[in-house]
Order: structure tokens, then C-alpha cells, then sequence
């Protein structure tokens, strides 16, 4: 079933199709030697070529092209071996030549696609029209000085790859899988960090509703899109504007919208009528971009292994559901972290525990698993200290919180503790025994029918024992005492 | 002493290695040249004191035996080529005071070369203008009058400022820049000798540009060797410079002797239309028998497309002008005329800052890029320009190089060019528009004197990087032509 909207007048179909700007992750910038490196000294990571100094030429970033070319054979698609570059023209104080070098007539990048899983385990195939490299702007600071814009030319000239999909995305979830699967694939290549809140990874989303099996509606383009949870927003709210639009008989113009994230709703930016006549050309300081196939076969023979193959591999290798590996490989440091843990490990048992508690764990303090206080290594000893029974499950989760606090090893917590779990059945047995004398008259109870009480001694010599008798082997011991 | 300011370099060169005068003394005779022609108005910048140091620093480097092969060397450079320490203004307003923290990569191989630098030489705002008139500081003057006629007339440009220097004798050479024949067309209103090289041939980096694809740098020098030294040293593969030709520089010196049998020389027929001076196509019929006489076979040809050249020209390097002059916005460098808004100062900074001329070809350029007319103007102008390449790539299968001559007419009036519409102004351009289009090397030799007692050059268009091949020709021409006259010079 196809994701609908329920409108006041019937269902609506939303059609959603992405721009995503993807940061290229290289040492210098695109067309200049200047560093290209996040969190510099203001203006201080600029040329003469990135300032639009006069007679400065732009020579391109062999890097970057590669950069370009590993995120297009990831996504499936065509690498053109000759492309090109041409001028977008226009005048922002932050754009220092008053153009910024694009490639809008032949890109770089065209025809792939990416396929994502939809909650119902659904996998849609998503077609990516083009991948096209292209410089960045600078940034206009509008609130340091009363009165004055301040400019910083640190980012301008850095490397962007311009991602365009198909209008193919059904749904806001659609969307915000799309990105994720898109942010985990660049970050996996290595080719852009994939950092939303940072800038270095930036959406516009063009939404449009219809009716089901009507044409298309009015394209609307929501720019200022920046983490994954604005983008299922943005459709959303954007989808419901249009809806309440059309029903209140009111159109829809084509026109770009801004997304505020405070007050949760798109605002006219320009509409059509006001577009910027780009003027695009071939720019004539630029030869034409040709690929030799070398460099394509090098990049193709290095590309690393990527999620949809790693999740096959995980399933297979370590026998997990695919709802377990889908989680595990969605970023590549999760995935090595749950690789070393797993290492001669119950690998169900360790990714139950990445999956729940470590994930409550990082959530709650706001890590990420590269920041994670307990170490794949650490988790892993954990898991083989619950397999062994050196420890129960309960303890383990004891043991857990320890080393969240500590990052201590497992084992060290367990000696230090004394949490070892007692397998001795003389010293079970004498613990029950103490317990079935002290209460003979739970004993009777017992024997006249009333089973609950089993666990009422379980607690008793639990207590007794400070919760490290082997609890399987408590129960077992137990019930023939009873009997 | 013989006047210094007539040496060749060549001569100059012998001079300096034998003693006979010093790197400085040469420099000075030419600060008094240029004392002496201020009214020519031949440079923006002089840089005397500078051309001084630079003289005294090349004659140390003669007292140690370590001579550069253009050590001591007084030239002019375009201001159009930015220079390090030395403020470059293209000649606009826009950029008064700007001062480069870098050099193009031309002037520095001219420096390395041991050359000095007398002054940043006068141009059309930004290149554009086949007058030298259009500059924010002022025209320049050419240094030849009319026989019994004191006009002013224009030194052709938009390199007139460098053209007239070479010829008046405040400079042994100059630089230029060629984009649709702003080397050839005022070398042959001032009587001296200019080379357009292939495009590619010389970096760009460093010179400002007008319409990249078309922009080439070149030298302006006395004679044909003056010039195969200068551009010996101006060209080579720079990696700064994208569309920069990874090819050797041959030695041009080597190639100015021999002579042409076997070789095959084409006349084009489009370049005789109708009202061109009869001086032109008396000279045009000198140089066809003069190069007979060198052993070529003579054969005439058709290049029909070339007059749709200065229409291509025009839809071409407006639109990239338009474009490579948006970084002048009065955020960065230059002046700045300040606004309520941000639009607001753009608007008047590029008002202020930009001449007519200039403004008229952004707007024009703006206006072809436009989207909706994009097709229409942009793309169909790049077809054009495709069919002419082509052309002439059909005719160099049959010819070896081509003569033609460099305009139809001697040097304008000042006040007649002033009045011309711009279209008129064009038609001065239409034998050097074609081989920029084309990215062909071509070259400028004077070759006559007019009836009315003004230089008259003829134009060599070669095969791509074919410069040697037209070295040795124009060497033959101007062996022939026995050009010697110069201008009459102004008396302190």
C-alpha cells in the first residue's frame, strides 16, 4: 500500500524528490591549493583563486574528482569519462568571482540508484539523476557587527557534490531513509563526513501531492534542510501546506520555500516569477574533464566494502536477522564495532546488547559508538562472561553499568566485585537447605499446590547469595528439593 | 653615442655584453624618451625608479658573466598583466589602486629573463576598444601624423598604449594581449611588429582577463627578431593555467633565416571587401610577390564564413566579459561606492567604476546569456566559431600559411573613431578577428607606408604552434619591405 495523507476531502499521494550537497572530504579546495579543512581562523584558509582576485585561473583538484567518482560508482551509476564545467552566474557578496563553477550541462556523475528498506521491509529502488561536482560559496555573517555583513572565504571554493534524485520518494519516511542511506554510504567512502549540523551535508527537498492516480502536483522546492528529522518534517508539513491548499481551492504556485526548524513551517522564499536567471555557460578557463580509465579502475579495485553487501555479509557470517544487520551496518563504525565484539563471540547475543543497551547508553549521554565508554573489546568479554555462565544475564547488566561509569574491563568488575557466579552445588545446596528449614511452612504451602512460591525461594537464596547462584542450576536444585 | 632608444635588442643586447653602455644608461635614455612623450599618454604607470633598480641589479649580473637573455632590456607591460608591488588598473576606474600581492606568469618569465620594467602601458578599458580610447585614463596617442595633417590619430588597440611606446621609443618592447586582434591591428597602425601566438601558446595566469577563450598574450617589438626573442621568452606550459598547451617552446631565433620554396601560401578573397584604402591591397599585391620571389607558391582561397567573425566575436566575448567581470563588485579590491543595500552598492560601484563602452558589452553579454536566449545567440555564435575553425583547418590542408593584410584601413582619427558607432569601430578588427576565433597564431609586420605617409602591416596566419613558420616568413617580408621609417619624434 502506498503511503497516503488523508486530507479533508480524501487521500493525497506525496511525490519527493532531493537535492543533497554533499561536502567532498579533501585536502585542498576545488579549484585552488588553499586548505579545505573545517574550523579554521576566519579568511584564513583563502587564495587569490578563491577571493576572485583578477587574472587568478582555477585548476581542478584531481582528488576531489575521485572523491566524485567513488560516490558515483557506490550509488551504481554512470561515470561519464568526459564532462564538463560551466558558470553559474550571480552576485552574492559571499560568491567572489560573481560565478560559481558548477557542471550543468554535462556532469560528471549520471543514471544510479540507491535502494532502501521501508519498515515493512520493503525495499524501493530510489534513481539518482546525476552526481555534478561544484564549488562552494562563501558564508555572510550578518550578526557580529551592527549594521555590517561580515563574509568568511574559508568554505568558498571547497568541493561540493551536487546529488539529484528522481522524483521517486513516497513518503516523509522515504525521504529521511534516503538520506540515511545516502550520509552512511559517503561516510563508509570517505568521501564527505556526512556531518548535517556541521553543513557538510545539506538538503533541499522538492515535495509535490496528488491525488491517486492523477498527475503530479505542483513542484515546491524547500531549501534549508538540515538533519534527517527536518527532512521527514519538511515533507510532511510541506505535503499537509499543499493538501490544505489545493482543498481550500487555493494553488499552488511553483516557488522556493525556506524551512524554519523553530516554528516548524515552510515560508515563501521567491517564486518562479523572481528565479535568478543563472545564465550557465561553459566556462572557458576550464578544459574539458576527461577521465582515463586507470584512474577509474583503480578507484573501482579500492572501493571499500558498503553496507548493503556488509548486511548480507552479516547475515550470512554471523547468522543474524536481517532486521539486526539492517541496524548494525547503518554506520561503518558500528558495524566495526559489533565485528570486533562478535570475534569468537555469540554474535545474536552481542548485537542484542549494541542494539539495546549500549544504544540507551550512548543516547542517554549523547555519544556516538566512536565516543562510547565501554570498548568493542570490553563488550565482547562481557558477552563470553554471560556464555560461560562466569556471570548470569542479571549480573551482566550490573556489570554493564560499572564499566559505563568505569570503562573498566568486565572481568576486572567481576574479580573486584566478587560477582562470580556460584556453580557449586554443595554451596547452592546448603543455601536451600538453610531457607527450606527457616521455612517450613512455605514448605507445606508449596507441597499443597501453590507453585508460585518456587520463585519466592529462588529470591530467598538469590538474597542469600547475593544474586550469584547460577540460576538455572538454583532452579533445577530447588524443585527436586521441594518435591 | 647613437641614440639607445633606436637599438633593436638584438643591437641593445651586443651593446650591453661588449660595454659599450651600461643596463642603466639604457634605461635612463629611455626615461627621457618617455619625459618627452607624456602627451602620447603611452603608459598608465611609469615606473622609472623601479626600471632603475631593475637596470643597476642586470648590470651586476653583466659584470658577472651571468648575462639573461633579455638582461637590461627597457619593456613596456599592458596593464592588463598584474604585477607585483606595481598597481594594475586594466585601465578602469573599478580598480584604481589595486595593487597585486602576485605576478602574471608572462611578466615574471620577462623578469627572470633579466627584462625591466618602464611602465604599465595604456589600453581599452579592460581590453575592449580597437582605439586605445576607452581607457578611464585617458587615450593614447599614436606617435604618427598624416603627411601635412597634425590629427590626432588613435594607435589602435586595445594594446595601442604598448604599440605606441615601442614606437616612439619609450620602450624596446612591449607586452600585449590579443582577444580579437588587439595586438596585430595597433601594431599595424603604429608601424611595429606583433605576434598573437597560438592560443595556449602563453599563460594567462596573472593577466585580467576579457574573454577567456579568445585572451592570448603576445609581444610587440621594432623587428621580426625582436619579436621571435620576446615571445621565445613570454611562452611555455604553465600548470596554473588550465588551457595552458603542453608543448616545447622552440627556439624562434632559429627559424628567421631561409627562404620558402615548397611552401604554399593562401590569399584569402573574402579579405578584399568593398571601400578597403587601395594602399592596403597595393601592399597585400607587394607581400604576394615578395614571398614569390622567396620561392612560395601563391594560391587563392575562400574562407567564407569570415564575415559572420566579428558577429561570432562579438556574442562571444561579450558573454564571457560579462561573466569574468562580475568579481568587480567593490567587496574585495578596487574602489567602492556605497549603497543602502548590497545591490545598491553594486549597482553604483559598477557604475562608477565601469566605463560605456565596458558597461554596454556586459549588458549585451548578460543579454545573450540569458536563458531564454541562450540557443539563439550563445550557442549558435559557438557553431559559427566551430564552422570557422574548421575552415581554416580545410585551408592549412592546402596552404602552409596564410597573408592577408592586418587592416583595412591606416590609423583612424581620434575624433572620427570617438563619433563611429560601435559597429564601425568593429570593422577595424575584421582581418584579425578571424585567426582569435581560431585560436591561430597570427602576426603583424609593417610592410608599407600609405600615401598619406602612415604604416600599413601585413598579417601572417599560420597553422596551430606553426609560429616558426611564420617568423620566417614575416623575416622575409620585412627584408623585403625595407620598412625603416618612424614616427617623428618630439624634440625637448
Amino acid at each position: 500500500m502506498r503511503y497516503t495523507i488523508s486530507g479533508k476531502t480524501g487521500q493525497w499521494e506525496v511525490v519527493v524528490g532531493l537535492e543533497v550537497h554533499c561536502q567532498v572530504i579533501t585536502k585542498s579546495k576545488l579549484f585552488s591549493a588553499a586548505s579545505a579543512t573545517f574550523g579554521a581562523e576566519q579568511n584564513s584558509s583563502v587564495s587569490t583563486i578563491d577571493a576572485g582576485y583578477p587574472g587568478m585561473l582555477p585548476v581542478i583538484n584531481k582528488f576531489a574528482v575521485e572523491q566524485t567518482v567513488r560516490t558515483g560508482l557506490a550509488i551504481n551509476a554512470t561515470i561519464n569519462k568526459y564532462s564538463a564545467f560551466d558558470r553559474k552566474n550571480y552576485f552574492y557578496a559571499d560568491l567572489p568571482a560573481g560565478y560559481q563553477i558548477s557542471q550543468f550541462f554535462k556532469p560528471i556523475v549520471t543514471d544510479g540508484y540507491l535502494d532502501i528498506v521501508r519498515d515493512n521491509g520493503e525495499i524501493k529502488r530510489v534513481g539518482i539523476e546525476r552526481i555534478h561536482m561544484e564549488q562552494d560559496a562563501g558564508k555572510s555573517i550578518h550578526d557580529l557587527i551592527p549594521a555590517k555583513s561580515c563574509i568568511d572565504l574559508n568554505r568558498a571554493g571547497v568541493t561540493l557534490m551536487e546529488l539529484v534524485t528522481r522524483p521517486e520518494l513516497e513518503s516523509p519516511e522515504d525521504a529521511g531513509k534516503f538520506v540515511r542511506k545516502l550520509r552512511s554510504i559517503v561516510r563508509y567512502l570517505g568521501t564527505c563526513d556526512g556531518n548535517m549540523d556541521e553543513g557538510s551535508m545539506r538538503c533541499d527537498v522538492n515535495v509535490s501531492v496528488n491525488r491517486p492516480g492523477q498527475k503530479f502536483g505542483t513542484r515546491v522546492e524547500v531549501k534549508n534542510v538540515n538533519s534527517i528529522r527536518f527532512v521527514i518534517q519538511a515533507v510532511e508539513i510541506e505535503a499537509k501546506r499543499q493538501i490544505e491548499a489545493y482543498e481550500n481551492g487555493e494553488p499552488v504556485i511553483q516557488e522556493t520555500r525556506l524551512f524554519d526548524d523553530e516554528k516548524l513551517e515552510t515560508r515563501a522564499m521567491r517564486t518562479k516569477e523572481f528565479a535568478i536567471d543563472y545564465r550557465y555557460f561553459p566556462d572557458p578557463d576550464l578544459v574539458h574533464l576527461v577521465l582515463d580509465d586507470d584512474m577509474i579502475k583503480r578507484v573501482k579495485d579500492n572501493m571499500p566494502e558498503l553496507p548493503d553487501a556488509k548486511k548480507e555479509r552479516f547475515i550470512k557470517q554471523y547468522g543474524l536477522p536481517a532486521y539486526d544487520a539492517d541496524i548494525l551496518v547503518s554506520e561503518k563504525e558500528i558495524a566495526s564495532y559489533f565485528e570486533t565484539a562478535a570475534k569468537n563471540n555469540d554474535a545474536k547475543k552481542v548485537s542484542n546488547w549494541i542494539i539495546g543497551d549500549l544504544f540507551a547508553l550512548l543516547n542517554a549521554q549523547g555519544k556516538d559508538i566512536t565516543e562510547s565508554p565501554i570498548t568493542a573489546e570490553n563488550l565482547g568479554k562481557l558477552v563470553g562472561l554471560i556464555t560461560d555462565n562466569t556471570i548470569s544475564g542479571k549480573i551482566a547488566k550490573e556489570v554493564f553499568s560499572i564499566m559505563a561509569e568505569t570503562g573498566k574491563a568486565p572481568e576486572l568488575i567481576v574479580e573486584e566485585k566478587g560477582l562470580k557466579q556460584v556453580t557449586d552445588t554443595a554451596a547452592i545446596e546448603a543455601e536451600i537447605d538453610k531457607v527450606i528449614i527457616a521455612n517450613q511452612d512455605k514448605v507445606a504451602e508449596y507441597k499443597a499446590g501453590k507453585d508460585k512460591l518456587l520463585g519466592w525461594f529462588v529470591g530467598q537464596v538469590m538474597a542469600a547469595t547475593k544474586g550469584k547462584a547460577n540460576p538455572a542450576m538454583l532452579n533445577e536444585m530447588l524443585k527436586k528439593k521441594l518435591s | 653615442m647613437t641614440d639607445l632608444v633606436d637599438l633593436t635588442i638584438a643591437q641593445a643586447l651586443d651593446g650591453l655584453k661588449k660595454g659599450e653602455f651600461s643596463a642603466v644608461e639604457l634605461t635612463k635614455a629611455h626615461i627621457q624618451e618617455m619625459e618627452k612623450a607624456k602627451h602620447l599618454n603611452a603608459y598608465i604607470t611609469e615606473t622609472p625608479e623601479l626600471a632603475l633598480e631593475m637596470a643597476a641589479k642586470s648590470d651586476l649580473q653583466i659584470k658577472k658573466g651571468e648575462m639573461r637573455p633579455l638582461e637590461g632590456i627597457p619593456i613596456g607591460m599592458k596593464d592588463l598583466y598584474c604585477t607585483k608591488g606595481v598597481m594594475t588598473t586594466a585601465a578602469s576606474h573599478i580598480l584604481e589602486g589595486f595593487i597585486p600581492f602576485y605576478e602574471s606568469t608572462v611578466s615574471q618569465k620577462l623578469w627572470d629573463a633579466g627584462a625591466v620594467l618602464m611602465g604599465k602601458t595604456n589600453l581599452d578599458e579592460f581590453a575592449m576598444g580597437s582605439g586605445t580610447i576607452t581607457g578611464y585614463y585617458g587615450a593614447t596617442q599614436n606617435p604618427w601624423k598624416r603627411t601635412n595633417d597634425n590629427s590626432v590619430l588613435v594607435p589602435g588597440g586595445s594594446s595601442g598604449g604598448s604599440a605606441a611606446a615601442v614606437s616612439a621609443g619609450l620602450c624596446m618592447a612591449a607586452t600585449g594581449t590579443d582577444t580579437g586582434g588587439s595586438i596585430r591591428q595597433p601594431a599595424s597602425f603604429c608601424g611595429v611588429t606583433g605576434i598573437k601566438p597560438t592560443y595556449g601558446r602563453c599563460s594567462r595566469y596573472g593577466i585580467i582577463a576579457f574573454a577567456s577563450s579568445l585572451d592570448q598574450a603576445g609581444p610587440l617589438a621594432r623587428n621580426v627578431q625582436d619579436t621571435a626573442l620576446m615571445l621565445k621568452i613570454m611562452a611555455g606550459f604553465d600548470d596554473k593555467d588550465s588551457t595552458s598547451a603542453q608543448i616545447p617552446v622552440p627556439d624562434y631565433l632559429k627559424s628567421l633565416d631561409g627562404d620558402l620554396k615548397g611552401k604554399i601560401v593562401g590569399i584569402p578573397k573574402e579579405y578584399r571587401p568593398n571601400g578597403i584604402n587601395p594602399d592596403v591591397i597595393k601592399m597585400w599585391d607587394a607581400g604576394i610577390k615578395w614571398l614569390k620571389d622567396a620561392g612560395a607558391e601563391v594560391i587563392e582561397i575562400s574562407l567564407p564564413n569570415t564575415e559572420y567573425a566579428l558577429t561570432v566575436y562579438h556574442v562571444i566575448a561579450s558573454s564571457e566579459c560579462s561573466s569574468n567581470l562580475a568579481r568587480y563588485d567593490g567587496v574585495r579590491f578596487g574602489i567602492r561606492a556605497e549603497g543602502d543595500t548590497l545591490d545598491e552598492m553594486y549597482a553604483n560601484t559598477r557604475m562608477q567604476g565601469f566605463g560605456k563602452e565596458v558597461r554596454r558589452r556586459i549588458l549585451v553579454g548578460t543579454y545573450i546569456l540569458g536563458s531564454s536566449r541562450y540557443e539563439d545567440y550563445f550557442l549558435k555564435a559557438q557553431k559559427v566559431r566551430r564552422l570557422i575553425v574548421d575552415e581554416f583547418n580545410e585551408a592549412f590542408k592546402k596552404v602552409d600559411f596564410l597573408l592577408t593584410p592586418a587592416a583595412p584601413s591606416t590609423a583612424v582619427r581620434e575624433d572620427e573613431m570617438r563619433s563611429q558607432d560601435p559597429i564601425t569601430v568593429f570593422l577595424n578588427d575584421a582581418f584579425v578577428c578571424p585567426a582569435s576565433l581560431a585560436g591561430l597564431p597570427a602576426m603583424v609586420v609593417p610592410a608599407a607606408i600609405s600615401s598619406d605617409g602612415l604604416p600599413l602591416g601585413l598579417q601572417i596566419i599560420g597553422k596551430p604552434f606553426g609560429e616558426e613558420m611564420i617568423f620566417k616568413t614575416a623575416s622575409i617580408i620585412e627584408k623585403a619591405a625595407k620598412f625603416n621609417l618612424k614616427p617623428h619624434r618630439v624634440e625637448a
